[in-house]
């Protein structure tokens, strides 16, 4: 089972003497590092911290619908609650999460370069982070806001009493962060790859960062002009989402999802980059129609553009307009499908092993498929009539944004834990808490896709009796949930300081990340790297030390073959 | 730039370097252009919804004063222009003298935006509670710096949109977000483009910029140029509404 001995045989391993976390020391070295891996560490640190403020109002949520009639919280707080685990958890968390932290880290590394085009920007972008996620503390320590993460209009600009403003002008700025580490990537992939490091030659986990990044520059300004309009509205009366002056809130919602549609494709594109790296790897084979897939990262980019509309089939806009955007949702399916076909067909004749990155994997394209194939529904224009803003839709957006985006983001951290860090996780911890995770999440989520479809709504505080048996179960899943996310928490951080050394290459991957030390030095690499092989290539790559490498298309070779 | 021409430790070369910040540039440019898309988007629908109330607004603006600004931002440009040019040939006297003229036409421009700033908060443009579109036609005392003959153009303006559009007021104050919105928007870039000049001016006095290395000059030029641009769609889309007649 474990690939680990077949490439690190021989004496016993030791980290290198100098790298970039022992490189300098103090707390100035962090705050002011331009590394591109300290700054990915430094995302680490506020991604998580986010991540749990958004979990705990999550368990609060579940905790209530325990009971039909809400008895923890009153409709009051039961509103912000659900309002402060989506904007904690979209913006603070699930946008930056895989690009921010294993995008900075590894992209430069994977490209060959020392860094990304511009560190003093990609530091500059986590001070905006944080300025922005101060801003949003600010407004949940002082009462939180009660207008959903949608923060839709005139709710938040005229009627809401809550602490809407601090909270709009929050996401503002961290947008600005979003746009800059985009601009960064984009810039960096154009000029800053090794010699031989063609486009084709691209990881594709660098061309799902590509293509979310031309996503983050295209449609994040355009929902920071208009959350900045909102919270001008709301601070100083302009009105041009607000009826009452003759503006339009249905105005507001094109704009916002214009972003917020593409910003789903944000939290999910760097995800299918981690499960095409996954995936190769733990299967030992090239990636089966490695061109189509990398071509599907910008066609789903490309289409995610044209289909914002769709969250507004109730909102009385034209019935052709909601007929051209329905069919431009299902279209999106079909890069997303070029994706799952291209992967299954990577595992078909591939030597799997069941490692911890690999579990996550298995993980990422069940559910990954659940949630996609559930959207097709809701694409679909008769039956979201019947589950607009219901439980079907939660469960759907959940499927793709915990089950596919959290999935992938997980089993690239314990992918490169080794990297990252230098040293290994306990594997079989790891796959308890991989299973306990799919386990707990399929029993959160499921039911939420029956009572939808029975016709329970989102939002609300209270529900028909007859709904609860599904709440509880939905509830006792979140609780084996939280367990699942606690236990990576844990391990990994005591990993990070006692864990078995890992060396260069413990799985062994293909990647150029794993050709330097881990933990790699400052500068990423001693000398610059020179490509000469295709990703994925494991054939042409006797450096690896493998002894079995099954042919492509999907038959084990005879040995002696080559 | 502390460093004349210094090569930046992640890259190989200064020519990779230069094109690195010059794509960088281009890109944050395209995202400026999503970010006055959106407000452009919002004032397209409202002025194609209220026609009669933009084209009022519109009338209310001093058409000589955002003419004046025009000018003065497309020379600025020139001399934005010219300093790019003087820092590629070497001219290295001429640098600081073509950034001095383009930060002082660009606080000509400050000037000018704040006296018809000025006037709109005295003549009850600004929206809120005090908006009223009517204010000056009804309070001709108050409003000494409009000419009497086109208060009476006004007054008979302000009756014809009236007679199409019942709920004009509100509609005007529509008008008028998309006035400050987006003209603060734009005057919020000039004052980082200015802070940038001066940046640029202290480098060029101290004689950084050469024909081998002037990427700071060139990209804020660039912002400069781009700053520019979005005047020029502006001063038609804002005072030019209602003046082909």
């Amino acid at each position: 089972m474990s690939t680990a001995s077949t490439a690190n045989t021989g004496p016993a391993l030791k980290l290198p003497d100098k790298h970039y976390l022992n490189a300098t020391y103090g707390i100035r070295s962090w705050l002011l590092t331009t590394d591109h891996k300290r700054i990915a560490l430094l995302y680490l640190a506020s991604v998580t911290f986010f991540f749990f403020i958004g979990g705990f109002f999550a368990m609060m949520i579940r905790l209530h619908l325990l009971t039909p009639s809400g008895y923890l919280l009153s409709a009051d707080t039961y509103n912000r609650m659900f309002t402060m685990h989506g904007v904690s958890m979209i913006f603070f968390f699930l946008i930056p999460s895989i690009p921010a932290v294993l995008g900075n880290f590894l992209i430069p590394l994977m490209i060959g370069a020392k860094d990304l085009a511009f560190p003093r920007i990609n530091l500059l972008s986590w001070y905006i982070y944080i300025i922005g996620g101060a801003f949003t503390l600010y407004s949940m320590v002082t009462g939180g806001l009660d207008t959903g993460w949608t923060f839709y209009t005139p709710l938040s600009t005229v009627y809401s009493n809550s602490a809407v403003a601090p909270a709009v002008v929050g996401v503002f700025i961290t947008g600005f962060s979003s746009i800059l580490t985009g601009l960064n990537f984009l810039v960096t992939v154009h000029t800053m790859r090794a010699p031989g490091m063609t486009w084709f030659r691209l990881p594709l986990f660098v061309w799902a960062h590509y293509a979310t990044s031309v996503v983050m520059i295209l449609g994040t300004p355009v929902v920071a002009i208009t959350l900045g309009l909102a919270a001008m509205e709301r601070l100083f009366g302009l009105g041009f989402f607000n009826p009452a002056m003759g503006g339009d809130p249905i105005l507001f919602q094109h704009l916002f999802w214009f972003y917020s549609h593409p910003a789903v494709y944000i939290m999910i594109l760097p995800a299918m980059g981690v499960i095409s790296e996954l995936i190769p790897t733990f299967a030992r084979k090239k990636l089966f129609g490695y061109h189509f897939v990398a071509a599907a990262s910008l066609a789903i980019a490309v289409i995610g553009f044209l289909v914002w509309a769709h969250h507004m089939f109730l909102t009385g806009q034209s019935t052709y307009a909601a007929l051209a955007f329905s069919f431009l949702t299902f279209l999106v399916a079909i890069p997303s499908a070029v994706k799952v076909f291209n992967w299954t067909a990577t595992l078909f004749g591939g030597s799997i092993s069941f490692d911890t990155p690999m579990l996550y994997a298995f993980g990422f394209l069940g559910l990954f498929l659940v949630g996609g194939l559930t959207g097709l529904f809701l694409g679909c224009l008769g039956v979201d009539m019947h589950v607009h803003d219901t439980y079907f839709v939660v469960a759907h957006f959940h499927y793709i944004m915990v089950g596919g985006a959290v999935m992938g983001y997980l089993g690239g951290l314990h992918f490169w834990w080794p990297k990252i860090t230098g040293r290994m996780y306990p594997e079989w911890l790891a796959r308890v808490a991989a299973i306990v995770l799919f386990v707990g999440f399929n029993l959160t989520f499921f039911p939420q896709f029956v009572i939808g479809y029975l016709g329970m709504p989102r939002r609300y505080h209270v529900y028909p009796p007859e709904f609860q048996v599904y709440n509880v179960m939905s509830t006792a899943g979140a609780s084996i949930l939280a367990i699942g996310y606690l236990l990576p928490m844990i391990y990994l951080t005591w990993a990070a300081f006692y864990g078995k050394v890992a060396g260069n290459n413990p799985w062994p991957a293909t990647g150029l990340e794993w050709t330097t030390p881990s933990p790699p030095p400052t500068e990423n690499f001693e000398v610059t790297p020179v490509v000469t092989w295709e990703a994925y290539d494991f054939r042409n790559r006797p450096d690896l030390g493998l002894d079995v490498v099954p042919d492509h298309p999907g038959v084990v070779p005879a040995h002696g073959h080559d | 730039m502390h460093r004349t021409g210094a090569l930046y430790g992640q890259f190989k070369t200064l020519e990779q370097q230069k094109d690195t910040a010059s794509l960088g540039m281009w890109i944050f440019l395209v995202t400026e252009v999503m970010f006055f898309g959106g407000i452009m988007l919002a004032y397209t629908i409202n002025r194609h919804t209220y026609y009669h109330a933009f084209a009022m607004g519109s009338n209310t603006l001093s058409i000589q004063l955002g003419g004046f600004n025009t000018v003065v931002l497309l020379a600025s440009s020139f001399t934005m222009a010219m300093a790019v040019w003087s820092s590629q040939t070497g001219k290295k006297k001429l640098i600081p003298m073509f950034l001095t003229l383009t930060i002082l036409l660009g606080f000509v421009f400050f000037g000018v935006k704040y006296i018809e700033y000025a006037q709109k908060f005295h003549h009850h443009l600004v929206p809120g509670r005090n908006f009223d579109i009517t204010y000056c036609v009804n309070n001709p005392s108050k409003c000494e710096d409009i000419d009497a003959a086109d208060l009476d153009v006004e007054r008979a303006e302000i009756a014809n949109a009236l007679a199409a559009d019942p709920d004009l007021n509100s509609h005007a104050q529509l008008y008028y977000s998309a006035y400050f919105g987006m003209t603060g928007l734009h005057a919020l870039h000039m004052i980082i483009g200015a802070g940038l000049l001066f940046w640029l001016l202290r480098g060029s006095l101290a004689g950084r910029f050469t024909p081998e290395w002037n990427t700071p000059v060139d990209i804020v030029g660039l912002y400069w140029h781009f700053v520019d641009i979005v005047w020029i769609y502006l001063f038609p889309l804002l005072y030019l509404i209602d003046r082909h007649k």
